[in-house]
C-alpha cells in the first residue's frame, strides 16, 4: 500500500517520528504489529512498530541507527512510501485482569505507546515504565501523549538525569506498583532483566533481521519453548514462557 | 480463465503460465495467504532434508546494494512430515504444479527423500537441489563436481517414477555447462538454475560477518544477467528444459529469461521485497507480450 509522509520529526536525540497516511489504511493496527517499509535505493524493507494509527493514518517511532533510518529522517512531508501495514501478532490484552505495567527501552517505546492506549480503553489499569540512557533521550512530546491516553510514565535513566537512577526494573523496585499482567518491548537484556525481577505472566516483543516479514522465508526464525517461530509472522509478540532465555 | 497464450508445456508437465515462486522464498505455499495460488504455474517448495531441521542461528538475513544474502539453513519439518501434511495441505487448494525441492548431505539422503516424494501422487516435479552454499560439507560438494552432480542425477533417477526429476545447479563453478551436460546424460529430465551465488558481508560496528554463518547465498535484482547468461549457455548445450532462476523481479525479466533458453521461469527475492510479486508479473506478461509483438510464450524459448 502506497502511504505519504505527512509529518516527519525529531522526538528526542537520534529519535524520530513520522505518520503516514493513505486512504486506503483503515487503522486497524494492534500494538505490537509493525509497518515494514520499502525506502527508496534499498532492497529488503525495513521493520517499524506501529505506535499509533486511525483512520487513514499510522505513526512510527524510529532511531537513526544506519543508513537506512538515517534517509528516513531526512523525508520530507509529501514522500510516497511503500508499507505493508499491520504485520505479526501484536499483544494480546486479554491476558491483563486488572492492571498491567509496560516495560520500554529506547525504540522500544514505540508499540508500547498503542497498546498502553488499548488497555486503558479496555479500562485496565497501565503503569509504563522507560528505560533511557540519559534525559536528552526522552522524547517528552510522546510521553505526555501516553499520560493523556491514561497511563502514568515512570522514568529510569542510566545517568540518573531524569527519573530513577539505573534501569526500568529499579524504578518498578522504587515505585513497587501491584499489576497482574506484564508487556515489554527494548533491548534483550533489559526484557530478559525484567522476566527475572517479576513473577507474574507477561509478552515481550522480539527483534530480528527480517527478509520477506511476511512469514514465507524462515530468515527470522528462532527456537522457542513451542519449537521454531518466525519472528515476522508467529511474533513479534511472544509470551515470556515462550522465550529460550 | 487461462490465457493459452502463457501456458508452456514443462518436461511433459502443462503449466498455465511459466511462473514459479522459487525455492525457500514461498514457504511450503500455504504461508502465502494474500492471493489465491492458483494463478501461480507452479510452485517450487522449501527445500526438504530427510531428517527436520532448524537451520542456522539468527542473523540469516543480510542486506546487499541489489538483493540479499541468505543463510536460513534448510530449515524444514523433514521428508515425512513435508509428504504427509505440507503437500496434501497445499493440494487441496492448489491445481498447479507442485514441485518439491530435495536437499541432501549424502547419496543415501538424496535417494531416501526422492524415493518417498516419487511416491506422493501430488508431486508433479521433483527438484534436485545440488547447489545449497549453507550448510558445511553438504549440498556444495554434489553441485560443483560433474562427477558428483551426475551420481545423485543417476541414483535419484533409479528410484523416481513417473515424474520428471530436475536438478538445480550451482553457479559457484567454473564451468556450468559441463555439469549440466553431465546431469543430462545420467539422465536429468530438466535443470532449474541457477542457484544463489556465496557471499559474504561483514558488520563495520562488530568488525566481524554479519550472518551467523559467516558466509551465505546471494540473490536478488543483482544477480540477473549472471542467471541470464548461464540459461543461455546451458540451455544452447543441452536438449533438456530448463527453469530459469536468478533475480527475476517483472515480466520484461520472464520474458528476457524465456528468451535465453527457460521454459519456465522461477521467481525467488522479489517475493520477499513484494508479496505479491508473482501475482503481478503475471497479470502484466499479456500486455508486456503484447507491446514486444509475442504471440504465444512458447515462440520465445531460447531464440536469443
Ligand atoms: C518487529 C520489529 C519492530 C521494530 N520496530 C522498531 C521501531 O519501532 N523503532 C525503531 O527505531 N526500530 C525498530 N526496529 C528496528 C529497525 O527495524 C532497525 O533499526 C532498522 O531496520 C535499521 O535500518 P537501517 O537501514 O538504519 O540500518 P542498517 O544496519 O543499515 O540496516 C541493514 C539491514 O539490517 C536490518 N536491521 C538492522 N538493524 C536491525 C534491527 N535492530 N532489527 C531488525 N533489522 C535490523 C535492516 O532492516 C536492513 O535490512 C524494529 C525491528 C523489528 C524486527
Ligand atoms: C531465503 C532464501 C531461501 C532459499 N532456500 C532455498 C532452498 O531451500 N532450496 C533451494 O534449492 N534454493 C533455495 N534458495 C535459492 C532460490 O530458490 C533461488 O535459486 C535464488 O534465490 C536465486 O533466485 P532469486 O534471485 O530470484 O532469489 C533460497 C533463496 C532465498 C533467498
Ligand atoms: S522474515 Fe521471512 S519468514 Fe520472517
Amino acid at each position: 500500500m502506497i502511504f505519504t509522509v505527512t509529518s516527519n520529526g525529531q522526538a528526542a536525540s537520534g529519535t524520530f517520528r513520522m505518520v503516514l497516511s493513505s486512504p486506503e489504511y483503515h487503522g486497524s493496527a494492534r500494538g505490537g504489529q509493525f509497518a515494514y517499509i520499502l525506502l527508496p535505493g534499498y532492497y529488503l524493507r525495513r521493520p517499524f512498530a506501529i505506535s499509533d494509527c486511525g483512520e487513514g493514518w499510522l505513526e512510527i517511532i524510529y532511531c537513526t541507527v544506519g543508513n537506512g533510518t538515517r534517509e528516513l529522517s531526512g523525508m520530507a512531508p509529501g514522500t510516497r512510501l511503500d508499507v505493508l501495514a499491520d504485520l505479526g501478532h501484536g499483544f494480546d490484552i486479554r491476558a491483563t485482569k486488572d492492571a498491567a505495567v509496560l516495560f520500554g527501552g529506547g525504540a522500544g517505546i514505540a508499540p508500547l505507546k498503542l497498546l498502553a492506549r488499548e488497555l486503558a480503553a479496555a479500562g485496565k489499569k497501565v503503569t509504563a515504565i522507560f528505560g533511557f540512557n540519559r534525559a536528552v533521550d526522552i522524547p517528552e512530546a510522546i510521553m505526555d501523549e501516553i499520560r493523556s491516553s491514561g497511563a502514568e510514565v515512570l522514568i529510569a535513566t542510566m545517568d540518573g538525569s531524569a527519573g530513577t537512577k539505573g534501569f526500568v526494573t529499579d524504578a518498578l523496585r522504587e515505585h513497587g506498583c501491584s499489576f497482574d499482567y506484564w508487556y515489554s518491548c527494548g533491548p534483550l537484556p533489559m526484557m530478559k532483566a525484567v522476566c527475572k525481577a517479576v513473577d507474574c505472566g507477561g509478552q515481550v516483543s522480539m527483534e530480528a533481521r527480517m527478509g520477506c516479514g511476511t512469514g514465507i522465508c524462515y530468515g527470522c526464525s528462532i527456537m522457542t519453548a513451542k519449537g521454531a517461530r518466525r519472528v515476522c509472522k508467529d511474533g513479534p509478540v511472544f509470551d515470556r514462557e515462550d522465550i529460550i532465555w | 480463465m487461462v490465457n493459452e497464450r502463457l501456458s508452456v508445456t514443462l518436461a511433459g508437465v502443462k503449466m498455465d503460465n511459466p511462473v514459479v515462486p522459487a525455492s525457500g522464498t514461498f514457504g511450503f505455499g500455504l504461508e502465502m495467504d494474500r492471493y489465491d495460488l492458483n494463478v501461480l504455474g507452479g510452485i517450487s517448495l522449501k527445500g526438504t532434508t530427510l531428517e527436520p531441521r532448524y537451520g542456522n542461528p539468527l542473523p540469516r538475513i543480510a542486506e546487499t546494494p541489489s538483493g540479499l544474502l541468505n543463510c536460513v539453513g534448510l530449515q524444514n519439518p523433514g521428508i515425512d512430515a513435508f509428504l504427509a501434511t505440507k503437500v496434501p495441505a497445499l493440494r487441496k487448494v492448489y491445481g498447479g504444479a507442485i514441485i518439491a525441492n530435495i536437499s541432501g548431505f549424502s547419496l543415501e539422503e538424496y535417494v531416501k527423500c526422492c524415493e518417498r516424494a516419487s511416491a506422493c501422487g501430488d508431486i508433479d516435479i521433483i527438484e534436485v537441489n545440488v547447489s545449497c552454499p549453507n550448510v558445511h560439507g553438504g549440498g556444495m560438494a554434489f553441485g560443483t563436481s560433474a562427477k558428483a552432480a551426475a551420481e545423485v542425477t543417476s541414483a535419484v533417477k533409479k528410484v523416481v517414477k513417473g515424474k520428471p526429476v530436475f536438478i538445480k545447479l550451482s553457479p559457484n563453478v567454473t564451468d556450468i555447462v559441463e555439469i549440466a551436460k553431465a546431469c543430462e546424460d545420467a539422465g536429468a529430465d530438466g535443470l532449474t538454475l541457477i542457484n544463489t551465488l556465496l557471499g559474504m558481508r561483514i558488520s563495520l560496528a562488530t568488525r566481524k560477518p554479519l550472518l551467523s554463518n559467516r558466509t551465505g547465498g546471494l540473490s536478488g535484482r543483482g544477480i540477473f544477467p549472471v542467471a541470464v547468461r548461464m540459461v543461455w549457455q546451458v540451455a544452447h548445450a543441452c536438449s533438456i528444459p530448463v527453469m530459469g532462476c536468478g533475480g527475476v523481479a517483472s515480466a520484461q525479466d520472464v520474458i528476457e529469461m524465456m528468451m535465453a533458453g527457460a521454459t519456465a521461469v522461477q521467481v525467488g527475492s522479489e517475493n520477499l521485497r513484494n508479496p505479491l510479486a508473482c501475482k503481478e508479473i503475471i497479470e502484466s506478461l499479456p500486455e508486456e507480450m503484447d507491446r514486444l509483438g509475442i504471440g504465444s510464450l512458447t515462440d520465445i524459448i531460447g531464440v536469443a
